[in-house]
């Protein structure tokens, strides 16, 4: 039975009165797809802000290949291997698709950055910003401003900045925000490709989606999970049928 | 220098060797041409100018690259100037011993206020950095051994070496000109390095940055720490050039003054310190010289820029360009 | 310890306090609603200070110094708001900082031009020069606990127009989420030119009354300004509660320190020590509880946003 590589255990988060997160315990299995879904204000942005170090819990435990993250920094989480994508597109607008890429993999090195050697001599660092072009599918913008490019191919950046890091767990929130359906099927394919190397977890309304690539799926609820099992399982999950009672997404 | 071997918007070319070269042999030369015009006085303005671009770059590093609004930043041109004045007042002349220290000092004191401010952000951050260099502001004023509130006059200029006498105009000035010249090289290679990439990034989206796994925190202290250095040294060379330390020199407003000549220059370009500092300063020259009440017209002047020129000099420089290029297809 | 130079010298602080409240609050709703820093709100209290001692000069009446120096400022204030600082909310915090740091080069040569270089003469009204005895052997001058007065009455004003008036409501509902109120109707920006212009005459009451005590002079609204924000930090950017207990705490710490440092010092070290770093340390101690509460509750102590 091999261990998990995310270890989320009852997480506490508290705005005021509000339990935003309410004792929320789930595992990520290492090369699978894990989803995360729930009903509107169930909490999940919260959650993923805990899990990947944008917000301290008030409680509860994040474990990560075995190690206590809780309290690390957000850039510690990264170096360790966990990382996030924005629900919210967040990128350097007024830079091109490869500077974006290759300051991402700048970032990510390891030890302090030199102050002498010019950044636009670093071949690794723009190779390796090429080849992640190519994976995320953008290497015929790599000009481009990004600022300017079409949503879904800022979508597509989004993922790549996140890729730079090298993840071992790449957290997805909604990927697929905002998307037309080819768009989203080319985030489907991409995250199909990714999959193959990672362990992925997402948080996603897209229920089409979440049902073509999850191998497990968590269902959160007002701060709580109250289901996690395979796709089938959750299907038929009494509970989690009730939290989406009148929802047309889970009906079809 | 290479010539990069790819192109990026991001890299901060300067104006080219050609333009360089001539500009640093008319700069070379001041002093000659000065001298026989009988214009003697230009070479202590120029020899200001320079000694402000300096500390202006130094700003234009943590403020125009970084991102951090420091309304502070006089303080660390102050604190280097006090230590050679106090240096000097006990007996050490020599430029070798106290200049770097002058940029020790200041660094040390910039990497304390930095460590607590830059756990701060926007408007805190500004308010922060005003209140620690107002103590220090208050502290040196305080200090009735090194003259309080009327400040120290310095007994001479630093010693550098046999041949080399600072208290000749000329010599201080190509003494001020080769340290200027290293230190805009060095903030060159320092923009377009990693480093520098980062440190602009963090400015650009600090919560990205921290996404992708940058240390935020450290990058900005350090570029923080590197900034408070460089002012230390503008301060060492202020206090030999205007012969005394006063508190003045760590005043907000002198803090306000360098944040003016940042803007003026143009925030977040390569050659915006200098170019800010040559503008303010010699705007004042002009404005003094025709009127008592300058400080309205630089004040106007000001406005004008805030409002409609943002970019500042640097600025017009890329909008003519931008504009050429759309003329000519 | 003498506890009658105590009690006068917490007197003076809550005087002071008070003043610093009228420039505060003013300060932390223009901050507060529109997120503008504006450094030439010292120069609308200079400018309140220059009027009222003309007036007073032309016309030897104090009250009327006082109720033009309060029109004519917050009439220079909103026509300022209307023609120039509009144009600066949506810029950021540098840009606000630059062109209103111009303003203060602009307002100080303005003022140098008008009335020339000499501070000038605004004398206390002479019905109240006199000490009054609050206490056996306690005398305080009537002229502050005038001010104090003013200060108190102001000061209760406030919090019954902010708490108990609709147009304090749609202030607080500015205050604490801009883009909420307007969405709701609010007419954020005719609202904002009249609280502007109220933050004015505030500015000008506080400069005509401290007139008589401190110098009429070009420059004087810069010291207070930084204190000014050294307050809004500390009670929490958007509070008018936090404006006044943040006044008073700086108010009443920088006065009493000035007294009380030196002459603690006296107990443990040398009298040269003790009259070097006294006034050292009582400076900077504002700026060192300032950079305190930055540090450890940097929203201020009464948060004005949620």
């Amino acid at each position: 039975m091999a261990e998990p590589l995310l270890k989320v255990q009852h997480l506490v988060k508290r705005f005021g009165a509000l339990a935003a997160t309410d004792d929320a315990s789930f595992e990520v299995m290492p090369g699978e797809v894990h989803a995360l879904i729930g009903p509107n204000g169930a909490g999940k942005t919260t959650l993923i802000h805990q899990i990947s170090g944008g917000l301290r819990p008030d409680s509860g435990q994040v474990l990560f290949a075995g190690r206590d993250v809780t309290h690390d920094s957000m850039d510690a989480h990264v170096r360790a291997g966990l990382v996030r994508s924005y629900q919210i597109t967040s990128i350097f607008k007024s830079y091109s698709v490869l500077d974006n890429l290759a300051l991402a993999v700048l970032a990510r090195r390891p030890g302090t950055p030199g102050w002498w050697r010019a950044a636009v001599n670093d071949d690794a660092a723009y190779a390796e910003a090429e080849a992640l072009m190519a994976q995320i599918g953008l290497s015929h913008r790599a000009d481009a401003l990004s600022g300017g490019l079409a949503h879904g191919e800022q979508r597509q950046l989004e993922v790549g900045l996140a890729l730079a890091a090298r993840p071992k767990l790449l957290l997805l929130d909604e990927p697929m925000a905002g998307m037309g359906p080819d768009e989203s099927e080319r985030m489907v394919d991409l995250l199909m490709q990714l999959r193959q190397n990672l362990t992925l977890l997402l948080v996603e309304h897209d229920m089409e989606a979440v049902f073509r690539l999850a191998d497990r799926i968590s269902t959160l609820v007002f701060g709580k999970v109250i289901a996690s099992g395979t796709p089938q399982e959750i299907r038929e999950h009494p509970e989690v049928k009730r939290a989406y009672l009148g929802d047309e997404e889970l009906a079809a | 220098m290479s010539k990069p071997i790819r192109q990026s918007a991001l890299h901060h070319a300067g104006p080219g060797k050609a333009v360089l070269l001539t500009v640093l042999a008319l700069l070379l030369a001041l002093p000659f041409a000065a001298k026989a015009m009988g214009l003697e006085f230009y070479i202590g303005v120029a020899t200001r100018v320079l000694i402000f671009a300096i500390a202006a770059s130094s700003l234009n590093l943590i403020l125009g690259f970084g991102g951090m609004v420091s309304f502070g930043h006089a303080a660390f041109v102050g604190l280097g100037a006090y230590t050679v004045g106090i240096l000097m007042d006990a007996g050490v002349s020599s430029a070798w011993i106290s200049w770097p220290l002058a940029m020790l000092v200041s660094a040390g004191a910039a990497a304390l206020i930095g460590a607590i401010s830059l756990r701060t952000r926007g408007v805190y951050f500004i308010m922060i950095t005003l209140a620690f260099a107002q103590m220090f502001y208050y502290i040196v004023v305080s200090l009735k051994a090194y003259g309080g509130d009327d400040g120290l006059p310095l007994t001479g200029r630093s010693l550098i070496a046999s041949g080399i006498d600072l208290k000749d105009d000329a010599h201080f000035y190509w003494v001020v000109l080769a340290l200027s010249v290293a230190v805009m090289g060095f903030l060159q290679r320092c923009v377009n390095s990693s480093f520098g990439r980062l440190l602009q990034g963090t400015r650009e989206n600090e919560m990205r940055m921290a996404a992708v796994g940058t240390r935020v925190f450290l990058i900005r202290w350090q570029a923080f720490v590197l900034a408070g250095a460089l002012a230390g040294l503008a301060g060492a060379l202020l206090a030999n050039l205007n012969g005394l330390v006063t508190p003045h020199l760590m005043h907000w407003t002198q803090s306000g003054q360098l944040m003016i000549m940042v803007i003026i220059g143009g925030a977040g370009a390569l050659w915006g310190g200098l170019l800010g500092a040559a503008g303010l300063l010699i705007l004042e020259e002009l404005l003094s010289s025709y009127t008592l009440h300058w400080h309205m017209a630089l004040g106007v002047v000001l406005l004008a820029v805030v409002l409609f020129a943002p970019k500042g000099l640097s600025g017009l420089k890329r909008a003519r360009r931008q504009a050429k290029e759309t003329i000519h297809g | 310890m003498d506890w009658i130079l105590i009690t006068e010298q917490a007197l003076n602080g809550l005087q002071f306090g008070l003043m610093l409240f009228l420039l505060a609050a003013g300060l932390t709703l223009v901050f507060g609603i529109m997120d503008m820093i504006n450094l030439a709100h010292g120069s609308l209290y200079m400018v309140g200070a220059y009027l009222a001692a003309a007036v007073a000069q032309a016309s030897g009446s104090f009250a009327l110094a006082v109720l033009a120096a309060l029109a004519g400022t917050a009439l220079f204030g909103m026509l300022l708001e209307i023609t120039l600082l509009r144009r600066l909310y949506k810029r950021d915090h540098l840009a606000q900082v630059l062109a209103t740091f111009a303003l203060i080069l602009i307002c100080n040569e303005g003022v140098r031009m008008i009335w020339g270089e000499q501070p000038m003469m605004l004398n206390t009204p002479a019905a109240l020069s006199g000490p009054v005895e609050l206490l056996p052997g306690l005398y305080y001058p009537a002229y502050r606990l005038l001010i104090i007065s003013v200060g108190l009455a102001v000061a209760l004003l406030l919090f019954v127009l902010v708490t108990r008036t609709r147009i304090g409501m749609w202030v607080r509902a500015g205050a604490s989420n801009r883009e909420m109120a307007t969405m709701m109707g609010i007419n954020i920006k005719r609202l904002f030119t009249l609280v502007f212009g109220f933050g004015a005459a505030l500015c000008a009451l506080a400069g005509s009354l401290l007139g008589p005590l401190l110098a009429v002079q070009v420059g004087m609204g810069e010291s207070i300004l930084i204190l000014a924000f050294v307050v809004i930090v500390i009670g929490g950017i958007g509070s008018i509660r936090g404006a006044l207990v943040g006044s008073l705490l700086v108010g009443l710490v920088d006065t009493l320190s000035r007294t009380l440092l030196p002459a603690v010092l006296r107990q443990v070290a040398s009298s040269e020590v003790a009259s070097n770093l006294g006034p050292a340390l009582a400076s900077i101690l504002i700026y060192v509880l300032m950079a305190a509460v930055l540090f450890w509750r940097p929203q201020g102590l009464f948060p004005a946003r949620g």
